[in-house]
């Protein structure tokens, strides 16, 4: 257990100092997922007109959600793992007695930490500049994320979502073995992540029979249903908490088998 | 003059060259510019549901607009973004010693130098677009795409301005891979047009940050609604840039110590 830990302390502060040798970066790196924010100018006016099922206020803390979401889910393991295999530096990883998988999770949660303080910053300004996506609404009690359930349960969330997505990617870029230009792949795969997961609409906002459909692909559990139970929208728990639990589950065992097999047919170029 | 003309073409075609060797990626990117376009009209198509329209621009009116959209992404992808990943590369592998010891403009080889055909899909899916929502949609007339050209080039020059000065920022701090993402998301805010966000929105995308000049202006130009004064903003604004980039190229050349040896 000692030891666990210790592997745990070392890993993240590795890739921790490595991930702070270049701020400039992180800074454009959380410039570069405003696309929630960029959303958020355009819904705030749509429903400014009221003739939307949510409002102004709903709709700001909504987006909000979806950007602090974002931060903490994203992932880039597959241009890393196609970059280990085509240049055959997975090699001495796979010498280690330690799953590779954890050196790739290691630099996620690590960037996630050095990028902190930005995100921090721009959610302090977000709400200075929307006081409204803090105030109750219609004279009811609560106010945002002030409950304390709802703050751990939506963390909770967030890393399943980030989990989730993870190895929906680390599959993927299993597939590198077979194929050598993986990403591509993964730009296919980014279409329905960026449409069907509540990034540029909230679910509530899609026909109603679209929106069922993507109840049950994996989609939405990666943005929407975080980022509503972190904005306190009145929504369903336990079905969504069902769906997620399954796609980990057929992920996870997917990712398995793609791995073992993918060992096989790995030809370990270069070094 | 006809020396850098013809280094153009033998730039570009040995880059074509090299990207013919993933021909099965050119089949791909196409299919996930298409999927990515009706992504986007699904995400327009939500605004338009209750009546509801984005600051007086009609269906399709604002068709034109995401297809100029659709368009510039095409550009950016296929001339600006290549070299803006390689002015990274350049600096950190210390590379850039032998651009600057060419007998030509170091600011002309480093931006012209790549050409990436991954691009030309949402070019032509942007320009199909326009042409649809213009033609059949609105019918408009030569002259009306005419008049879009000229804001439509400024657009462009101002995003080549901005993309340039943040790649030269590596001469400073040496790793910058992702500037090519972030000017990505900048175009981004260009989707929809300028009056169909909040008003504090409005106010940061016309003078902080000039992405009404990207799309809207190109679209309020094709539509014949354009007024002389933005297309002298767009002119001033286009060149201001373009010459401060060039300024900024040249004092951080002065900064700039080679990596090998």
């Amino acid at each position: 257990m000692n030891s666990f830990l210790r592997k745990i302390r070392t890993f993240l502060s590795v890739y921790y100092s490595l991930m702070t040798t270049y701020r400039a970066e992180i800074f454009l790196w959380a410039i570069a997922t405003s696309l929630p924010l960029i959303m958020m100018g355009v819904w705030i006016e749509a429903g400014a007109s009221g003739r939307f099922p949510m409002n102004e206020a709903e709709l700001t803390r909504y987006f909000i959600a979806v950007f602090i979401v974002r931060q903490f889910s994203i992932v880039w393991v597959i241009h890393d793992f196609e970059y280990h295999v085509v240049t055959g530096r997975l090699s001495p990883l796979l010498l280690q007695p330690i799953n590779p998988a954890w050196r790739f999770i290691a630099p996620h949660l690590s960037e996630q930490l050095a990028r902190l303080p930005f995100v921090v910053c721009l959610v302090a300004l977000l709400l200075w500049l929307y006081p409204q996506a803090l105030s109750a609404q219609d004279g009811s009690e609560e106010r945002w994320a002030l409950v304390f359930n709802r703050i751990v349960l939506s963390g909770v969330m967030i890393y399943c979502a980030f989990a989730l997505r993870f190895l929906m990617q680390y599959t993927l870029a299993m597939l590198a073995f077979w194929m050598e230009r993986v990403t591509a792949c993964d730009r296919l795969l980014m279409i329905p992540y960026l449409f069907l997961s509540g990034l540029i609409a909230p679910l509530e906002m899609f026909p109603e029979n679209i929106r069922i459909l993507a109840t049950y692909t994996p989609f939405p559990y990666l943005v929407w249903f975080p980022a509503s139970l972190l904005a306190g929208g009145d929504i369903q728990i336990l079905k969504p908490l069902v769906v997620i639990t399954a796609w980990l589950l057929v992920f996870q065992l997917i990712a398995r088998t793609v791995w073992r097999r993918g060992l096989y047919k790995y030809s370990a170029m270069g070094t | 003059m006809k020396r850098y003309l013809r280094t153009l073409r033998l730039f570009w075609s040995t880059s074509i060259g090299a990207e013919m060797e993933y021909r099965t990626n050119f089949l791909m990117a196409s299919l996930a510019s298409l999927g990515m376009l009706s992504g986007s009209l699904f995400g327009l198509s939500l605004f338009y549901q209750h009546g509801y329209t984005m600051g007086a621009w009609r269906w399709p009116e604002v068709l034109v607009v995401m297809g100029l959209y659709t368009t510039m992404d095409g550009l950016q992808t296929t001339f600006l973004a290549p070299n803006r990943q390689r002015i990274t590369e350049y600096v950190r592998e210390g590379t850039l010693d032998f651009v600057l010891l060419k007998p030509m403009d170091s600011q002309f080889i480093v931006s012209i130098r790549d050409l990436s055909v991954w691009g030309i899909p949402n070019i032509v899916l942007g320009l199909s677009l326009v042409l649809y929502a213009g033609s059949v949609e609105l019918k408009l007339g030569w002259s009306n795409y005419l008049n879009a050209l000229l804001p439509m080039g400024l657009g462009v020059f101002i995003l080549y301005s901005i993309g340039f000065m943040l790649g030269t920022l590596t001469i400073w701090f040496v790793k910058l891979w992702n500037v090519t993402i972030a000017m990505q998301s900048l175009l981004e805010a260009g989707r929809y047009p300028v009056n169909a966000y909040s008003p504090g929105f409005r106010m940061f995308f016309i003078y902080v940050v000039p992405v009404v000049f990207l799309t809207t202006v190109p679209a309020e130009a094709m539509l014949d609604r354009m007024t002389t004064g933005w297309l002298l903003t767009s002119v001033i604004l286009a060149a201001g840039l373009f010459v401060t980039a060039r300024i900024f190229w040249l004092i951080a050349l002065r900064s700039y110590t080679s990596a090998s040896s």
